[in-house]
């Protein structure tokens, strides 16, 4: 079954990355962006047996720094 | 003096590392490859070294931090073992929970590679017993996440508790409270962005680095 973890900077957390991309944006003449935020998308391929609790806690111990980031699962 | 270099797949800056603690102790360092489960016996000193762990992959450190060797590090750290990580040293030491807070993408993108004025925010631990207080040293960085952040809570504590070991006394990366470097609360295990390693011998352009290596093995040997 394929699992999608979206990891994203927590609010408050400033993300120069997504900063640098606005600026880009800008650059390329690109109006009305008001913000950007980069994030991560990972793919998981997984047997159906993976409860969804063992996914968080995939997502706790390694695919996120919880200091920072956020998660959100969703299982396609 | 027993000490050990912890060697990743990506390390770079393993070798600079065991020359300077060869040079202050004396002894060449074990060097100790991640797939290693166990540390020798006996050691005073473990450095975790700069470079690339594991290509960066997910964060800087993420995958070392899972890596064989570090449970054993961290095993020895709670044994009062004293814990060095310098730059991707740091970073792994925040990513296995030896250190709080993170390391992020320094603001401002560039990576930074240059000599940086540091200011000696905690003369009192092992790692910093050779240099006064508020002394302000020359070391290098060269890294692309120094960006230290921590929770204000966290902040909070680490201040309160006097755990940050070292800081910018200059426009670097974007890190709160200008952190270069911190401490855990038993005050064995420094991580510091700036490479210590890199300023041991005249020929470096400077010797700052080097009382850092000394006040170590001073305090381990009284």
């Amino acid at each position: 079954m394929k699992t999608r973890v979206y990891v994203t900077l927590k609010n408050g957390v400033l993300d120069p990355q997504g900063k640098a991309i606005h600026h880009a944006l800008e650059g390329l003449g690109f109006g009305g962006v008001n913000g950007v935020r980069q994030g991560k998308l990972i793919e998981l391929d997984l047997d159906d047996t993976v409860a969804d609790a063992a996914v968080e806690e995939m997502c706790r111990k390694l695919l996120a720094n919880t200091v920072i980031e956020n998660f959100r699962i969703e299982r396609v | 003096m027993k000490s050990a270099v912890i060697v990743f797949p990506g390390s770079n800056c393993d070798r600079d590392m065991a020359v300077a603690l060869e040079l202050v102790t004396g002894r060449a360092p074990v060097m100790i490859w991640h797939r290693e489960t166990e540390l020798p016996d006996g050691l005073d000193i473990v450095a975790v070294p700069g470079g690339f762990s594991y290509g960066d992959y997910l964060r800087s450190g993420a995958m070392a931090a899972q890596s064989p060797v570090m449970r054993a590090v961290v095993r020895a750290a709670g044994r009062g073992v004293s814990v060095l990580g310098v730059c991707n040293g740091f970073q792994v030491l925040t990513e296995v929970g030896l250190l709080p807070g993170v390391l992020m993408r320094n603001a401002g993108i560039n990576f930074v590679c240059r000599d940086v004025s540091l200011t000696v925010a905690n003369s009192q631990s092992i790692f910093t017993s050779r240099y006064e207080q508020d002394e302000l040293l020359s070391i290098p960085v060269a890294h692309h996440d120094g960006n230290y952040f921590a929770d204000s809570a966290t902040l909070d504590r680490l201040e309160g508790e006097g755990r940050v070991a070292f800081r910018y006394a200059e426009r670097v990366n974007g890190s709160v409270h200008d952190i270069a470097g911190i401490l855990n609360t038993e005050g064995n295990v420094l991580g510091m962005m700036p490479h210590p390693e890199r300023m041991v011998e005249a020929a470096h352009g400077g010797t700052d680095g080097r009382r850092l290596f000394e006040g170590l093995v001073g305090t381990i040997f009284a």
